[in-house]
């Protein structure tokens, strides 16, 4: 396999994670990564058992969707 | 006797997100395929199609096994984090479709204009090259995400097959129905089913990355219909808080 091939196949394959898991809501991907994070400093301290995670982390998802809803309204009526 | 229960309701919840998840896409691809067999014969059109079934399957079957090797507790974690990131994209396009303030999906907007892509092209044998083409790229495209959708729920589920079969099911339904009515499905409610999916994708992603990281939910995957319950009411009120604002704003 050519080198150009090789480079073109992994640049597509990077392009299309890029644009499904960023795309035009990067908010959703850094608000997941931080939900992520978050959970597993939680967990990390040895609250695994406590009810905050499992209130915290549904939480933190609806607020992430809200957060990202109300960046497109804003947009949609600018 | 109780683990039974709690893994039917994971596996139920798979089970219809894939479904329906299957359904959305495949309507969507449906009107791209009927209308190519319209414009130019059903030969391309089926062509393209099997090409592309078959490329889905070849990814399904690559990467299916590769997945199944990951630990669990990791596999769940990735999957949970690409679950969550899918479902809430899912989510934020329905609840702005619902408000009105994102076109809802146009079947016959879609049909007319593949229709008319065809027809520009004057040469035949052009044409079906073209034809093959818009039909593989259809089915592809729309199936792509019912692929990620199959090995992410199934392979964390330990139920690939069982994900693969119900993906199956519900591409054949879509087939059959289309291939009855002969026309596109332009009546199917798509944004509310598209909500369903998202509600469950973002389920499971939250279950899931939970688990990854060490959470121990109460009622181990009964919490999974839980999540559905709070994911779906959230959606709700959020939907009609937007709706609340856009009457504001017009007052």
């Amino acid at each position: 396999m050519s080198k150009s091939l090789l480079w073109r196949i992994l640049r597509g394959f990077g392009m299309f994670w890029w644009d499904f898991l960023v795309g035009d809501t990067p908010e959703l991907f850094v608000s997941t990564v931080f939900i992520l994070a978050i959970t597993a400093v939680i967990s990390e301290v040895g609250h695994q058992h406590s009810g905050a995670v499992v209130v915290f982390l549904p939480v933190l998802v609806v607020a992430s969707l809200v957060i990202s809803v109300t960046r497109a309204v804003r947009t949609a009526r600018a | 006797m109780f683990v039974a229960s709690t893994s039917v309701s994971g596996i139920s919840v798979m089970v219809v997100a894939v479904f329906v998840a299957c359904v959305v896409e495949m309507v969507e691809a449906l009107t791209i395929v009927v209308a190519v067999g319209h414009t130019s014969g059903w030969r391309p059109a089926i062509r393209g199609v099997a090409a592309a079934l078959g490329a889905l399957g070849l990814l399904v079957a690559g990467f299916g096994p590769a997945l199944v090797q990951i630990p669990i507790n990791t596999l769940r974690l990735i999957v949970g984090g690409v679950l969550l990131i899918f479902g809430l994209q899912w989510l934020r396009k329905a609840v702005l479709r619902s408000t009105g303030l994102k076109a809802k999906h146009d079947e016959d907007l879609i049909f007319a204009e593949t229709v008319q892509e065809i027809e520009s092209v004057t040469d035949l044998a052009q044409r079906e090259r073209v034809a093959f083409m818009m039909a593989f790229k259809g089915v592809f495209l729309e199936g792509l995400e019912v692929v990620i959708t199959v090995l992410t729920l199934g392979t964390s589920a330990r139920h690939l097959s069982l994900a693969v079969l119900t993906a199956l099911v519900a591409a054949v339904l879509v087939a059959v129905v289309g291939a009855i009515v002969a026309r596109q499905l332009s009546s199917v409610p798509e944004n509310a089913m598209k909500m369903t999916v998202g509600v469950m994708l973002v389920s499971y992603g939250t279950f899931w990355s939970g688990e990854g990281l060490g959470v121990k939910w109460p009622g181990n995957d009964l919490m999974l219909l839980g999540l559905v319950g709070v994911f779906a009411v959230a959606t709700w009120i959020t939907i009609a808080a937007v709706k609340a604002t856009n009457v504001k704003e017009r007052a």
